[in-house]
């Protein structure tokens, strides 16, 4: 891996088990578990059981996928199906593939 | 789907619901839209608002634009405290920040995240009411435009089915309603704001271009945004059909009451005196004044040409004490420059103002000087709207109008002679190398008038007219007046005649010989 420590704080939030949610869902488990597997946490936070959430993280498209850490903050919205616009929104080096 | 008329929500806006006929559509959404500036977002949060406030409905403002902190302080200017009213579960802000920069699109996405928030909103405090400003900020933020229209035309179907009464704005677009084409989606209320400079004056104007299922009114009304909020002035109400006054009223003038068959103005009517600069149409407007206010009646008296102490000053060399009546509340000046604001703006103060301090007398002086601020069309509309809604609350009013030349029929009288029941026109009469000032009656509707002109004369003692001696040597006016009623006077009593002063002149105004004129000098 390239930097040693830096500990990835993503927040997936969804509205119920929509087929884009659940795309986003495993789309966003692939590329971590490729690129920053062992050193990223996920939540995933369904706004029907939570609206209130919402407005925290300013929230308006589902599915939206929020970097809490490392700052600044960076959202991502839609089903995360564009690998490289993911890894380039969330700012990960796509270190494997340099490989 | 209601069968019946449908139903109305008041939007406690000053003159809106009447222009509108009760309010915007209860459970719709109404587009609100026009350029920058033009007073979208203080509508829509005055709407919410007064919801909560008079109408006890709870409202949701989701701003796209301000923060709600920003959002807060600039209504704060208008007296609504956002802030209590949030804390008492009256209103709730919510503010959606949407920064294209921040954002990385990648797929297939929905709203459903703006969805879930409003609906949150508007449950946990049980709002009727919706505004969405502007929610054409999405379209910035959001790349893909097939996603948000899609989403957009879900969300206003969301909105009616929820119940809700909402306003939505957006910008205007350049041969469009909207930027973006909103009113597509808006189909029930759509009502244009316009805020466009004329002369180097500003007017704001509200027209309302659809409102599907409802009579409304399709003018453009004059907006005012003061310190009290959102002011419409509905010109709807002009209608032909009020009460009126067989009550008299003095001019405050014993001779020119004499001229109105011997008892003065109709209440409730209007009364216009014109004539060229220096001939004392200010000096008649401050004596019908006093005499109101004698009569314990409130006025209000708008300057558009002297300042408040300038006229009291003035008026004070005539006899006139107007402070004392400033001082015990009868009177009110309200003096402006005429350029100050549009036409539409001053009407709307006035109405206000008469609205506010209920007066029985009005006086304008001069109208000639709005003239400057709009074209005669647009201030005989003006006037005839003023003196509607004075007429409806039986209010008398007075119009000076300044004469640039003695011809009648100079532009600004013209334009609102047909509107006022008396006319009286002051002229200067030149003769004998001196001048001196006659007054007539061109009109006065619903009364045997004089038809003669009398001699207008302003002395330290006050105004008062004289009859013009008509004899073997022709009209005499003034000193020669004064020197054939001395003759006439030696030749009848023997006694010499005082000299040709215009104050005792004025003390024989009641006793003027009545054979002296017989004849109308026109």
């Amino acid at each position: 891996m390239g930097k040693k420590d830096p500990t990835w704080e993503l927040r997936l939030y969804v509205a119920g088990k929509t087929p884009k949610s659940v795309t986003a869902l495993s789309n966003l488990k692939k590329y971590c578990e490729t690129h920053l597997k062992g050193s990223y946490t996920l939540e995933v936070i369904d706004l029907l059981v939570h609206p209130q959430l919402a407005e925290g993280d300013q929230i308006f498209a589902i599915p939206t996928l929020v970097r809490k850490v490392p700052v600044p903050i960076r959202k991502i919205i839609g089903d995360l199906s564009n690998e490289e616009k993911v890894l380039v929104g969330l700012d990960i080096r796509p270190v494997t593939k340099k490989v | 789907m209601k069968l019946q008329s449908i139903a109305k929500t008041q939007t406690g806006i000053s003159g809106l619901d009447q222009v509108t006929g009760g309010g915007l559509p209860k459970g719709r959404p109404t587009l609100i839209c026009g350029g920058p500036g033009c007073g979208k977002t203080l509508f829509s949060v005055e709407f919410i608002v007064k919801g909560a406030i008079l109408y006890n409905e709870p409202g949701v403002f989701m701003t796209f634009e301000e923060k709600t902190e920003e959002l807060v302080s600039n209504v704060a200017s208008l007296g609504f405290d956002l802030e209590k009213l949030q804390s008492s579960k009256k209103i709730r802000l919510d503010y959606v920040y949407i920064e294209r920069g921040e954002i990385e699109e990648t797929g297939e996405y929905d709203l459903d995240g703006l969805f879930i928030r409003l609906e949150h909103a508007i449950d946990s405090i049980g709002a009727k009411r919706v505004v969405l400003d502007t929610i054409e900020n999405l379209f910035a933020g959001l790349q893909n435009q097939g996603i948000l229209r899609a989403e957009l035309r879900r969300l206003f179907t969301w909105l009616k089915a929820k119940g809700v009464t909402a306003i939505i704005t957006a910008e205007k677009g350049e041969g469009s309603l909207t930027r973006h084409g909103l009113e597509e989606y808006v189909s029930d209320c759509v009502i244009v704001l316009d805020h466009r400079m004329i002369d180097q004056v500003s007017t704001r104007r509200l027209r309302i271009v659809k409102y599907r299922g409802s009579a409304h009114g399709t003018n453009e009304y004059p907006f005012l945004i003061d310190d009290e909020g959102i002011s419409v002035l509905p010109v709807t109400s002009l209608r032909l059909a009020r009460e009126v006054s067989s009550q008299r009223i003095s001019s405050g003038i014993k001779g020119l009451d004499e001229m109105l068959g011997n008892k003065g103005f109709f209440r409730g009517g209007s009364i216009l005196v014109s004539g060229p600069s220096g001939t004392g149409k200010t000096s008649i407007a401050s004596s019908f004044v006093q005499a109101a206010c004698r009569r314990k009646e409130r006025c209000i008296f708008f300057a558009f040409e002297e300042s408040p102490p300038q006229i009291v000053r003035n008026m004070r060399s005539i006899n006139l004490d107007l402070a004392r009546y400033i001082r015990n509340g009868l009177l009110q000046f309200h003096s402006s420059h005429p350029t100050e604001h549009g036409l539409e703006q001053h009407l709307v103060t006035m109405y206000k103002m008469v609205r506010k301090f209920k007066p029985k007398v009005v006086v304008i002086d001069p109208i000639t000087n709005l003239i400057t601020v709009g074209i005669v069309r647009d201030v005989k509309s003006m006037l005839m709207r003023l003196i509607d809604m004075l007429q409806a609350e039986g209010i008398t009013v007075m119009f000076t109008a300044l004469a640039i030349n003695n011809t009648t029929n100079d532009q600004a009288d013209e334009a609102i002679s047909s509107l006022v029941d008396t006319w009286i026109q002051v002229r200067d009469v030149e003769a004998n190398g001196e001048r001196n000032r006659g007054l007539f009656i061109m009109k006065s509707r619903g009364m045997n008038h004089s038809k003669k002109v009398r001699e207008f004369v302003i002395s330290d003692q006050g105004i008062g007219l004289v009859d013009i001696y008509v004899g073997p040597h022709g009209i005499l006016i003034g000193s020669a007046r004064e020197a054939q009623k001395l003759l006439h006077n030696e030749k009848g009593s023997g006694r010499t005649g005082k000299p040709a002063q215009r104050n005792p002149r004025l003390k024989q105004n009641g006793s003027t010989s009545k054979r002296k004129n017989k004849k109308a000098i026109k």
